[in-house]
């Protein structure tokens, strides 16, 4: 045991005097934390909060053109601008020199088309319940057809499910119009007078609201933020991070002169290898706190949600200690196959970022297919992060997560058994 | 198991080649060091001595062949044996980042000594080799001179029985060389066996008893200088040197 507290002593010394290497491991990954979710808040609050901007150029003269505007305004989604008529052509650069990310021309004979489905159906319908609905079914695909389109322009850098969503808020604005149209044809042709208004409105408006709530384990109906979901991601990054300090380290040693007095020494070199595990899997828990507690204190005051911690404290600690195991594993096994620092910090500063990508730290993993996905399952990030998710963000117990955990176990001790046929095949032991 | 004898080492018919080697390193070596001596190992570049001492202290493995140290085989899973000698590398062989009195306690930790035994053996070889002044200090920023004083205070911080020496003087300044040979002078009066290697023949001649020349990996002469000297009527070692290994470079 003296051994081996002097060796951890070594190399607390030798790491508290590698100023690069300790800010590679903490003002870094902090950085990148505060950065990442910085923008990823952002991009929560322009869809959930701030109103995406966009342009309409109205060339219909009829009303049908100014109720898509007012209900497009009503979704809440957006902020309508108004261009005048004749801006069509050059709708584009009025979106560059207004900052619109969106933009509809309603085309000229908009509301002329819209009173013209609304008339076909409304004969149909009369049709069908007088019982004549044969004798007006061509007459009414005659009528119904050629509807022009609504254009709609946007901006490239809207990604796709947003544009989904977008166009699927326009269908439902486009929807309310014909519908109220409709109505309104359907009722004065049977009864030859206008549709009461607040008839109109109970017809329109009695939809079903939809109430969106989060599902977690313990209960708690906390709407995750983008803290809960950048701070334990990055946080993983950052301790498989202490790579680039201690894949050198075990680099130096090996290649430096030390390395020939150790082996000539009574003492088995795993000691210290054990000593950097030991060394650095404390400065792994001790990354996961300077960013958790970043989180949780300093985040509120530059803007961003504070970052809750679970309600399970106990696995938390029990996730953090064993992806920092796998970390640092990780690291040594890199640093005993390196042959040179910059091998070990080139390679493993790349495959980390890769490990990143097909763990799901990039991408979420469930939204990866086929061969991705298979290949998560292989990167120890994968499991990590489905541990903190569960746990920051479905309110998981320790039970939840003894899968992953499992997991994440399996593959260090795989990492740890390639590490000893390192040392072995390179007479290292 | 050790059995009495009065060799510090002994190889016999030792055979070793490196992997990626054609040639072998050594076919066949014999080489005796006695006990107490102050023994010269000497040749030039690339003739093999830095591998032997690699070999004698356990770093590489014969392929063939025994190597003994005091009794026990060389580099063998009994690691007894590597309390009994120290190993001074050609290498500066510590952490440039820790203090001499640092570099001291990791070393004589993994030497297998207690707090105690390893705070008396620091203040006393810090006092002997001149780093009282710097014993806190990291070592990245001494001398050369300095440098070579911490590996050597590493070296034999367990007091051992062989100490093994790869050019411990090169690079330094008269009076640095000239108290690391005083040292080692003390150190063998005190019952250490020594075993030098040098391309300092001056340095040689006054530090050592008995020597062997190695070129090519094989012993092309071995005995007391003296008598090597009488022998090959040369005034010097370096003469005698270049009589035996020519003239021509090395690679």
């Amino acid at each position: 045991m003296f051994k081996l507290w002097v060796s951890i002593k070594k190399d607390i010394r030798i790491l508290l005097r590698d100023k690069v290497g300790i800010s590679l491991m903490f003002v870094m990954p902090i950085i990148l934390v505060v950065v990442v979710t910085s923008i990823q808040n952002s991009t929560f609050q322009l869809v959930n909060k701030n109103k995406l901007p966009i342009l309409i150029c109205n060339m219909d003269t009829g009303k049908s053109g100014v109720q898509l505007i007012e209900s497009i305004d009503k979704i809440g989604m957006f902020k309508v601008s108004q261009i005048p008529k004749g801006h069509e052509k050059t709708i584009s650069d009025d979106m560059h020199s207004q900052d619109a990310l969106l933009g509809i021309v309603i085309p000229a004979n908009f509301s002329a088309e819209v009173n013209a489905k609304a008339k076909s159906a409304s004969d149909k319908a009369m049709a069908a319940f007088s019982g004549q609905a044969d004798t007006v079914k061509n007459t009414i695909k005659k009528e119904t057809s050629g509807i022009g389109p609504l254009t709609l322009y946007y901006n490239p850098v809207l990604q796709e499910s947003l544009r989904f969503s977008i166009q699927g808020a326009i269908r439902s604005a486009l929807q309310l119009v014909q519908t109220r149209e409709t109505l309104r044809t359907l009722y004065y042709s049977s009864n030859e007078k206008e549709l009461p208004k607040s008839l109109e409105n109970e017809m329109l408006n009695s939809n079903t609201t939809i109430n969106m709530l989060p599902v977690s384990k313990d209960g708690t109906r906390n709407t995750p933020n983008a803290s809960q979901h950048n701070v334990p991601a990055w946080t993983i990054f950052a301790m498989f991070f202490v790579i680039m300090s201690l894949g050198g380290s075990v680099v130096r040693e090996k290649v430096s002169g030390s390395f020939i007095r150790l082996k000539t020494l009574p003492t088995n070199y795993l000691v210290g290898l054990l000593s950097k595990q030991v060394t650095y899997l404390g400065v792994t828990l001790l990354q996961a706190v300077v960013i958790f507690s970043i989180g949780i204190w300093l985040f509120p005051y530059i803007g961003l949600p504070a970052l809750n911690l679970p309600q399970d404290i106990f696995a938390l600690f029990i996730v953090t200690l064993v992806c920092g195991w796998c970390a640092v594993s990780y690291a040594i096994c890199v640093g005993v196959f390196a042959q040179t620092q910059e091998q070990a910090n080139g390679f493993g500063a790349i495959s980390i970022v890769i490990l990143a990508c097909i763990g799901g730290l990039m991408v979420p993993s469930f939204a990866m297919q086929g061969l991705a996905k298979t290949l998560s399952n292989f990167s120890p990030m994968h499991w990590c992060l489905q541990a903190y998710y569960s746990l920051f963000l479905e309110g998981a117990q320790l039970k939840d997560v003894l899968n992953n955990i499992g997991s994440l176990f399996i593959i260090t001790v795989i990492i740890q058994f390639l590490t000893y046929l390192g040392l072995k095949r390179k007479n290292l032991i | 198991m050790a059995v009495a004898q009065s060799f510090a080492v002994s190889i016999e018919n030792m055979s070793f080649r490196y992997p990626d080697n054609d040639d072998p390193s050594f076919t066949n070596l014999n080489l005796q060091i006695p006990k107490g001596t102050r023994f010269g190992l000497f040749g030039p570049n690339g003739a093999g001595k830095t591998t032997l001492m690699n070999l004698m202290t356990g770093v590489l493995t014969a392929d063939e062949g025994a190597i003994k140290l005091l009794g026990y085989t060389a580099g063998g899973q009994d690691k007894k044996v590597n309390k009994l000698f120290g190993f001074v590398p050609q290498d500066f062989s510590f952490y440039q980042e820790l203090s001499p009195a640092e570099n001291l306690e990791f070393f004589g930790a993994w030497a297998g000594l207690n707090k105690t035994e390893i705070t008396n053996r620091t203040n006393e070889l810090l006092h002997i080799l001149g780093l009282d002044d710097v014993r806190n200090k990291a070592v990245e920023k001494f001398s050369g001179g300095m440098k070579r004083r911490v590996n050597l205070a590493i070296g034999v911080i367990h007091n051992p029985q062989v100490l093994f020496l790869d050019e411990p003087t090169v690079g330094v300044d008269v009076q640095t060389r000239h108290a690391i040979i005083n040292y080692l002078h003390t150190l063998n009066k005190n019952g250490t066996t020594l075993i030098y290697t040098s391309h300092q023949l001056s340095e040689a001649e006054d530090l050592c008893e008995q020597i062997a020349m190695i070129d090519e990996g094989k012993i092309i002469t071995q005995g007391h200088i003296n008598d090597l000297l009488k022998e090959h009527k040369h005034d010097s070692l370096e003469e005698l040197f270049i009589n035996l290994t020519g003239k021509a470079y090395r690679n």
